[in-house]
């Protein structure tokens, strides 16, 4: 489990930002995306996957949340 | 000397590679990459921000050096105590000339060394009594301090001195910001964890500290992170930035004070100069106070139009019409030092090995000035630092990470630049080899480099740096033959 952190970027996209380690990434999917479901299994643009629990979509972003990293590529 | 193509780059990469053992090789191969443009992701072609290996030389610093040195050391009005012995303070005292205006000794102290000298018997037996002494000197000689922050020293870890308590004793004492910073040298790979470690005191320490109060804001209120005021940049950044209706109302951290560190979430967008170092503050301040943050390069009329505009599309028309009537007024100015300078450097070559965000961006002045960037590298970059660089640099050109003294040695024995962009430790061995070259990390002692005013004098000082008649004198009239004279004139 880590911090990470989910922006929006200028395109709208979402980013991934994990501190510990200084890791940048566009989010390419998001499990769940819904006013009542947020979160779940994201994968990042460099093949990465993290687990995000299931909750109501954060009122703004940015936001900190804890995370599992599911799968990464290095 | 034409470019390389992708083929020989490579190929120079695996001949500059040879001379390791085996296991170096495979590391440092990790570290070394041709450019190639249509990689998006960095990290697919280069590894960056490792531990350096061992009995290579390499150029970085500790983070003590990034948090004392980059992020603390400009604020002019606090006292930043080098925490442990003396020798670690001395270099990082006001080297980069991070210029401020202030009687120095008096209300400010940027460029004076504090430290707590530690001796052996502190190592024995701990030294937060000593630090509570020097802090109390302070107050006694310095009394018009705005505050202090303690910059640890490796010692400072390795003993567990409780910095942290002594410093909240003190805080409530003098009633004023007393940051501990736990940044260590040993700590991380290169500075860059100690910019990470300053960003975080400041997050712990100084950011919330006027939450609820009072300010007189106006909706065009910006901060400046991240500019150093190296030779003064950031007040040829402010000056337009001003000139276009913005208020700046903060400057990290170079001529910086407490109160405006303190006065920064009251901002409406923080403009970020040097994404490496201060990224992790602005990020925070997104997330904690709703402000966006946005990169910036101020080096060279193309990439300052390109951001002026990208600036004011976070505004109102006031401010939009701000920028293109900023734009329009230095266009002339910009088109003359151009006109001046660029028959003159045309199609010269560059290298460059520095720190921060210069690697990426200072490209888009050379390319102003009709040169080019053949190969660039960074001490202590990240893999976000590299995936915003590959855009900027051309196909097949050369990236090197954490390059070591021999391997950039080699780079420009083949690749040949016109010109070699680095630090004071490369400086003198490329001058011998007779390659012109600039101190890039405090513009050698000349700057500023930022703005529309810096970009005059950075074209002046790359021209005089250049086509200095020096460079045609290296070798000695009585060593001269006819064969010298002709390979003169081929090159
Ligand atoms: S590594 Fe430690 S001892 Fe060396 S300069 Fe940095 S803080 Fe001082």
């Amino acid at each position: 489990m880590a911090n990470i952190m989910i922006r929006k970027n200028d395109q709208g996209g979402l980013v991934f930002y994990l501190p510990k380690r200084d890791l940048e990434d566009n989010i390419s999917s998001i499990e769940f995306d819904s006013p009542e479901k947020w979160g779940g299994e994201i994968k990042l643009a460099n093949g990465g996957s993290y687990y995000i629990e299931p909750q109501v979509p954060p009122e703004r972003l940015p936001v900190t949340i804890r995370a599992k990293r599911l799968d990464a590529p290095d | 000397m034409s470019n390389l193509t992708r083929e020989e780059t490579d190929a120079l990469i695996q001949e500059v590679l040879e001379v390791y053992p085996e296991k170096a090789k495979k590391d440092r191969a990790k570290h070394l990459a041709v450019n190639d443009q249509s990689v998006t992701q960095s990290k697919k072609c280069i590894t960056s921000n490792r531990k350096s290996l061992p009995g290579v030389m390499t150029i970085r610093g500790c983070a003590y050096a990034g948090s004392r040195g980059v992020v603390w050391g400009p604020v002019k009005d606090m006292i930043h105590i080098s925490h442990g012995p003396v020798g670690c303070g001395q270099y990082s005292r006001g080297g980069r000339r991070n210029y401020y205006v202030g009687t120095t000794g008096v209300n400010t102290f940027a460029e004076i060394n504090f430290t707590s000298d530690f001796q052996e018997k502190d190592i024995v037996f701990g030294g937060d009594k000593k630090l509570a002494k020097a802090m109390e000197e302070i107050e006694g000689l310095f009394p018009l301090n705005k505050g202090i922050s303690v910059q640890s020293e490796c010692p400072i870890g390795l003993i567990g001195d409780d910095i942290e308590a002594v410093s909240k004793k003190a805080a409530a004492q003098y009633n004023k910001v007393v940051v501990p910073v736990r940044c260590e040298g040993f700590r991380g790979v290169s500075q860059s964890l100690g910019h990470h470690i300053a960003n975080d005191a400041i997050r712990d320490y100084v950011l919330s500290n006027r939450d609820g109060k009072e300010f007189e804001g106006t909706p065009y209120d910006v901060t400046i992170i991240g500019d150093y005021n190296i030779g003064g940049d950031a007040w040829a950044s402010r000056i337009f930035l001003e000139e276009m209706g913005l208020r700046v109302i903060a400057q990290w951290s170079g001529d910086g004070t407490i109160a405006e560190m303190e006065n920064t979430p009251k901002a409406k967008l923080n403009l970020l100069h040097c994404y490496r170092s201060m990224n992790y503050i602005s990020r925070h301040m997104e997330e904690k106070y709703g402000i966006p943050w946005m990169e910036y390069n101020f080096f060279g009329p193309t990439k300052i139009e390109e951001s002026l505009r990208r600036i004011a599309a976070f505004f109102d028309d006031k401010i939009k019409e701000g920028a293109e009537r900023v734009i329009a007024k230095y266009k002339p100015m910009m088109q003359a030092v151009v006109d001046k300078y660029k028959p003159r450097l045309q199609g010269k070559r560059v290298m460059l090995y520095i720190g921060g965000l210069r690697p990426r961006h200072v490209i888009g002045a050379y390319e102003d000035l009709g040169m080019e960037v053949v190969g660039t590298g960074y001490e202590f970059a990240h893999n976000d630092d590299y995936d915003r660089t590959i855009q900027e640099m051309g196909n097949a050109t050369l990236l090197y990470d954490d390059v070591t003294g021999f391997e950039l040695e080699e780079f420009v024995k083949r690749i040949k630049p016109d010109l070699v962009g680095s630090g004071i430790k490369e400086k003198y061995i490329y001058q011998k080899m007779g390659i012109p070259f600039r101190q890039m990390h405090s513009w050698d002692y000349s700057g500023p480099y930022h703005g529309y005013d810096g970009f005059a004098i950075f074209a002046r000082d790359m021209d005089m740096t250049l086509n200095n008649p020096c460079w045609g004198k290296q070798t000695p009239p009585w060593k001269k033959t006819e064969a010298t004279e002709e390979v003169k004139a081929a090159a």
